[in-house]
Parts: structure tokens; sequence; C-alpha cells
């Protein structure tokens, strides 16, 4: 393989931003055939790489080289039209448009200026049930279906723009097994047909399944570029992080010191359920406990969630949260002292063109009032407190939080509700996105908030996650509860069970 | 095949037959061929503006400007033909000056990243202060290609007649729906209106579709000022003032969303008739002042603004369910 010449070239990347350095004298080769993982943890600059190849951002120094031929990249555009197409973390697609018009747009079939409906939406159901083994009705609107055939979409217009490099940024952290099987299955027939993936994704397993060789990147820099067969996993994360794994080896052993079987419950859900959310279902929460929600993408991890907060109006059973009577909106719920950190960061939760400080100290001054003002020494203190307890890069309070990294994003909102002192917290996802360095901080966070009293509703894709943190863990399928367990009970095997339910429930 | 995205069009189209069947029952001399024609002719301008409009909203921004520049295109007309201008001038001049205009604020919304409602709220202004410039005064028209236009009734069958402005304003919305559905420029704007982020990483012409969609906006406000001329037969400052806030409302009546993406022009066309058959039954009530149409339309204003915050929740739910 090394023989051959590099499709891609990227050679002596610089890229600053305003007191952020994102980029700094970065490599990147990719040649033909093959999936070439870019790693790193976030902040790392995988995602300002992709955007500078891209043509998002402009690079101020450095060259890109495509078939050994300089190339300026500097728009979207330019990436596209020179054969460098990309499937972002988030589904980059027009919601309200048809399926088949989020493949063709800008590249419609059309006759003398008109666009030929027919033709369109019989090549975008062809092309989907060919390369994506996907056969849907492409006339519907994007928005009617999941993400992750929205994410099949996305990668299929990527295809179709005759790519000859391939950039998929995260493309898994919405997908189940299944969804990523079919994706894998595709990138391995593309990469026969000899296109360049450019593949980032936070999960290891993922990394050594699909990849040929691994890129890796810490803050700004470029550390090396190894074939994946030669790295072994170990070795891969001690280079992204820098530092000995101490930490995460540390983790399993603390999870047998906590546990409070006789704790008071904090909060009681009897029957509580809603329809085409979540069936009734009932659950408790002790002091002091971490109570993991599992279950596959869809199994109703975060209906169950939203209906405990009363973000969603339950349409049975009740919720009782400390000895007061049942909650029904998330004002209540944040009365009581709960306080719910949401999947959809970017949508739900952190204020772009606010600073950090800002961000953190917004759910404290909701509480306190509005006409009752935090003062500005007060905040700050507060922030730097915080961005030392949980580590937040770049550590200047006064940052906006648009230009920090998504594991750092979710340190800040983390902060916001911490600081309102919660007696339960809600964390849905808290980790996506995330790389494995932030991941152990994240969790390792969690339970020392545990051991000091408080508790925890802890929801995660990832099984192994779930199993570490939690004390117990309730399983979902389908929408339903199916299983609960704690203690020795909890194994991956029997959580594997109980969401893929062989015989029972 | 009915399908869900059509439902607000299909409520507006029942709302429309069902206000005209009432109309038909109160009033004697209501249910006619030519009070449904009447509506057309009365309301050409308002139709023409408003398809422009709704190319803008679709888009995701909002013009403010077009009843100044209605305003602005007679009196540019007026004051020319006045000087002796021939009409075969004077209308592509005020046409071109419209979709400059209207280009000019999509440039400056696009490229200096404001908001539309600012940029075309300054054009607003800037347009009705330019007819103060030219004159404070009402100019009558007298060019003889304009008062023929105004009075030629063109035939149908059964008695019944349109004006020249109805033709035109038809032939607009053909043209209209065409272009939303049938070309790139169409598609862009509903991809920009959806998500201007993607429609940008998806290599989109984005700069080139929101000037686009203001230039056609502006150019169908100088067209709709260019058919006002001809039903008011004179070029007056005051002209159509508040005409903006009705286009809006025809467009949101014919179940266009205001966040855009979302909408269809023969969905305006029938927010218009809306408009008309309200006010034509107030003429035929009498008694009632005209400021009724207002507070009906206010009225369905809420209604409507209501439905489609259901109907996108009920999107949003079902998203989430799948």
């Amino acid at each position: 393989m090394e023989e051959r010449l590099p499709i891609l070239q990227m050679k002596d990347i610089y890229k600053q931003f305003p007191g952020v350095k994102a980029l700094s004298g970065v490599q990147f080769r990719l040649f033909p055939g093959e999936v070439h993982a870019l790693m790193g943890e976030n902040g790392a600059g995988k995602s300002t790489l992709i955007k500078v190849l891209t043509g998002v951002y402009a690079i101020d120094r450095g060259y890109v080289e495509l078939e050994q031929k300089r190339i300026q990249i500097q728009s979207p555009q330019d990436a596209q039209a020179a054969g460098i197409s990309t499937v972002y973390q988030e589904v980059n697609l027009c919601p309200n448009l048809s399926v088949a018009e989020n493949i063709f747009i800008g590249r419609e079939p059309r006759r003398l200026g008109r666009i030929l409906w027919k033709e369109l939406n019989r090549a975008a159901a062809k092309l989907l049930e060919e390369r994506m083994n996907l056969s849907i009705d492409v006339s519907q609107p994007l928005h009617s279906y999941p993400i992750a055939i929205q994410q099949l979409v996305a990668i299929a217009r990527a295809l179709n723009i005759s790519a000859k490099v391939l950039i998929l940024d995260e493309p898994t952290s919405s997908l189940d097994r299944g969804e990523v099987r079919q994706l894998f299955d595709v990138m391995n027939k593309l990469k026969r047909e000899g296109l360049a993936i450019l593949f980032v994704t936070h999960f290891l397993d993922q990394v050594y399944e699909i990849s040929d060789r691994i890129t890796i990147l810490r803050g700004g820099e470029f550390v090396g570029e190894y074939a994946a067969s030669a790295l072994p996993r170990i070795e891969l994360v001690s280079k992204m992080i820098g530092k000995e794994l101490e930490l995460l080896e540390e983790l399993p052993k603390l999870q047998a010191e906590a546990g409070d079987e006789g704790g008071e419950i904090v909060l009681e859900a009897r029957s509580l359920g809603r329809k085409g959310a979540v069936e009734p279902f009932d659950l408790s929460i002790r002091k002091g406990e971490i109570v993991g929600l599992a279950g596959l993408l869809g199994s109703g991890r975060t209906e169950t969630a939203r209906l405990l907060f009363g973000a969603d109006r339950a349409d049975q059973g009740t919720l009782r949260i400390g000895d007061t009577g049942s909650v029904h909106t998330p004002r209540q719920a944040i009365d009581q002292g709960i306080a719910f950190c949401s999947e959809d960061r970017k949508g739900e939760g952190i204020i772009d063109d606010l600073t950090i400080r800002e961000n953190i100290v917004l759910a404290l001054q909701a509480s306190q009032g509005w006409f009752r003002t935090i003062s500005k020494k007060r905040q700050s203190e507060i922030a730097e407190q915080f961005i030392e307890a949980l580590n937040i890069n770049p550590p200047n309070p006064d940052q906006l939080i648009k230009n920090l990294s998504g594991g750092n994003q979710q340190k800040v909102l983390l902060a916001r509700w911490l600081l309102t002192d919660p007696k339960l917290l809600i964390l849905d996802e808290p980790t996506r996105g995330i790389d494995i360095g932030a991941k152990a901080e994240i969790q390792k966070l969690v339970m020392s908030l545990s051991e000091k009293g408080m508790s925890v509703l802890f929801i995660s894709s990832e099984l192994e996650e779930v199993l570490r943190v939690s004390d117990r863990i309730a399983v979902l399928r389908d929408r339903r509860k199916v299983k609960e367990m704690s203690g020795d009970e909890m194994s991956e095997q029997l959580v594997l069970k109980a969401i893929a339910g062989g015989g029972e429930g | 095949m009915l399908k869900r995205q059509h439902m607000p069009i299909v409520v507006t189209v029942a709302l429309f037959i069902l206000i005209f069947i009432a109309g038909s029952f109160r009033y004697t001399g209501f249910f006619s061929a030519q009070v449904l024609l009447n509506l057309l002719i009365d309301n050409a301008f308002l139709l023409i503006v408003a398809i422009g409009m709704t190319f803008v909203i679709v888009s995701g921004g909002i013009d403010l400007s077009v009843g100044s520049v209605i305003a602005l295109t007679t009196m540019i007309s007026a004051t020319l033909l006045q000087d002796g201008w021939p009409a075969g001038v004077v209308i592509p001049l005020v046409l071109f000056i419209g979709a400059v205009f209207g280009a000019g604020m999509g440039a400056i919304i696009h490229y200096f990243k404001i908001q539309p409602f600012i940029v075309t709220l300054a054009g607003m202004f800037l347009a009705r202060g330019l007819c103060y410039v030219i004159s404070t005064n009402t100019i009558t028209i007298t060019d003889p290609f304009y008062t023929s236009v105004a009075q030629t009734k063109v035939s149908l069958p059964g008695g019944t007649f349109i004006s020249i402005s109805v033709l035109i304003a038809l032939l607009v919305f053909a043209a209209a729906f065409y272009l939303a559905h049938y070309t790139r420029f169409g598609r862009n704007t509903y991809a920009l209106g959806g998500s201007e982020q993607s429609a940008v990483l998806m290599g989109l012409p984005v700069a080139r579709t929101k000037v686009g969609v203001y230039m056609f906006s502006g150019f169908c406000s100088a067209l709709g000022g260019v058919v006002f001329t001809f039903y008011m037969l004179s070029g007056y400052g005051l002209h159509a003032i508040g005409m903006e806030l009705d286009a809006i409302a025809a467009v949101v009546i014919g179940g266009t969303l205001l966040t855009g993406g979302f909408g269809y022009v023969a969905g305006t066309l029938f927010g218009v008739l809306i408009q008309g058959v309200i006010q034509t039954i107030i003429s035929f009530e009498g008694t009632l002042s005209s400021w009724w149409t207002r507070i009906v339309i206010g009225l369905l204003l809420f209604l409507f603004i209501v439905l489609q915050k259901l109907f996108s929740s009920r999107q949003l739910l079902q998203k989430r369910r799948a």
C-alpha cells in the first residue's frame, strides 16, 4: 500500500481562532481504497481539520494536495467540485424537503431547466436500494424518518456526488448496532471500489473493525500516523490523551463502594406512562444512587427521562419527588431539585453566543429570579471554580461557548446544573460524541457526586459505561421497561439479553 | 393521494369555499361567477405582491418594503408619464428599479448577515420617503395606454369579464408555481428555508438564491405597483400603506410557515381570495365599516398561526416516535 501515491495530502496545516490554536502543523494523508480513522480527544482539532478540508474554514498556513495537485478549497462548493464529500456528525440535510430531493438537490435531472420529478424519485429510490440496501418512500419529507435513516440518506447524497474522498464525521454516534453494521457494509464496499474514506469516531471498537490506518491528533498537533494493525488499543488511547491510563483503570473499583440500599427515596414513579412515548412503568431512585437506563436507540430512554422531569406530560400514573405531591411541569421538577441535562446539547442546552461564565450561571440565576442578579465577580468565581473542578478547556470564563469542543460544552452544561445543587441529576447521553479521556472524567465525576449523596439517572447507549457507573440498571425495550437489575445481576450479558428480549417479558 | 403536508392548503381552500357558500346563502346576488372574478379583479396587485412574498417567507425571510415599493412605482410611473415618457419605456424601467431595489436588500441581508426584518424595514422607509421627494401630491395619469388598460374588459363566456390586471396576475401565478416546484431556484429557496446551514454545506448557491428571492419580491412589488397604477390611475406617496401586512397575512393564511421552508404558491392564491371574499361580504352587508375586514383577517391570522403550531408540533411528535 505504501508505494502508492496518496489521493489526498494535507501538509503543515495551521489554523487559529481568537484565543484558541486549533491546528498547528498538522499532516494528513489519505490513500485510495482505504478507511483512515482520524482520532483525538475533544478539542484535538479533528472537527477543525475536517472543516478546513471541506472549505468551511480557510487555513492560515500549509497546503492541501488532491491527486498531487495543490488545491484551494474556499467553500463547501469548491470541496464538492473537487470530489471531497462530507457527512457530518449532525445530519446536515434539509428536513423539509423530500428524501429524493435531499439526495439530488443542486444536481436534479432537468430538461430545459425543468426538474424531472419522476426521474428524480426513481433515481433516488434506486440509489438507496442498491447502495444502502434501503427501500423507503423517497417522496416523503426527510423529517418523517428517524435520524438513522437520515444519516444513510446523507451518505447516499455524498456517494452520489462522484466522490473521490468521502469524509464521515462521527457518522455512527446516533446509530444502533444493526445500523452501524449496515453502514460498515457500505463502507467496505466503497473501499473495494477504490474510494478513500476518512472516518472520525469515538468508538474504539469501530476504529479497529473498519480502519486500515489511524492518524492521531492531540491539542491541535499531529501525533502520528499508524497502521491500525500495528497499534495496540492501549497505545492508541494513551497517545490520544497523552497521559497514562490510571484514570481509566481505577474506575471499576469505585463502583463497589457505592450503592446504598436503605437511603430515602428521592423520586418515585408509579405506572407512569404516555401514549406513543413510553408504556407505564414503575421506577424509584434512592438518595445517592446511580440508576442506569439501558436500551437501544429509540427504546424510549429519552422519553422516560422527559416524563420524569415533567418535560412531557404523562397521561397516566403518578410521579412523586421527595415528599411532595405529583409533578407535572419542569418548573415543579426544578423546584424539587431535579436537574435535566438533555441529550441534544446543541438544541436544548448550551447557548452558543454566551460565554462559559454566562452559560454556567444561567440555571442558578433562573432559580434565584431574574431580579436578584448575581454579581459579575461572584459569577467569575463560580465559573473559575467549575472550570478547575471539571477541567474545562480553554480555562477562560469569558470564552464563547461555541468555540469549545463538544466534550467541554458538555462539562459546562454539567456545571450549570451542579451549581443549583440538585438532589437528582438526570443525564441523557452525557458522553455522546466525547472522547475517551473526557468520558472517563465525566463518569468519575458522576460517581463522586453520588458518593456525596446526589442521585443520578444515567442514560447512555454505551452499555459498558452504564454498567460501570450504575448501582442499578433499568432496561428498556420497544418503549417498555422490561427489566431492572442490581448488584451482581448486572452483567453485560444479562443486560444484552434483556435488550434483545430472549423469550421473557 | 392526499399527503399530510398538504393539509394546511386543504384547510385554506375549504375555508374559502365555506365563506363563499355562506355569503351566497345570506346575500342575494352573491353567488355568481362575476363576484368570484371580481375577487381577482380587485386583488390582482395583492396577489402579485403576495406571490413574491411567498418566496421570501419560504426562504425564511420577510419583506416589509413591498407596500412602499408599490407606492414608489406609482409615483415614478405617474411623473414620467406626465413628462411625456411612453408607457413602453416606463413599465420596464419601474420593473427594473423594483428588481434592483429588492436585489440590493437581499445582498445586504446576505453579505452583512443582517436580519431581513430590519433591512426591509429600512427599505420600506427609503422607498416611501423617495415618493415624497418626487412629489407630495397626487399625480393623475392620463396616458392613453394606461387608461385603456384600466378600462379594457376581457370577456369570458357567460357574460362575465376580467381585467387585464387579472391576466397579468394569473400569468405571474403560473410562472411562480413553475418556479417554485420545477426549477432549481425554487427548490433552493425551500432548502434555504429548511436549514440555511445545511444548504451551505450541501454546496447550494445560497448567496445567489437569497439575493434572487428578494429580487423576485422586489420585481413582484413593482409589477404589483404597475397593476395598482392601472387600478388607481394615479401616483401618490400614500398609496398602498400597510400593503406589506396584507401580503404577509395572505401568505400565512395560505398555509406558508413563517419560519420558512414550507408553503405553496397555490396557498397564497387562496389566502388572497379569502381576504377578498371577506371584503366582499362586508360590502354586501352594507352597514358594517370596512374596518371589519381587518378584524376578521386578524382573527383568521390568529387561527392560522395556531393551526401551524399544532401542525408542526404534530410533525415533531411523529419524528420523535419514528
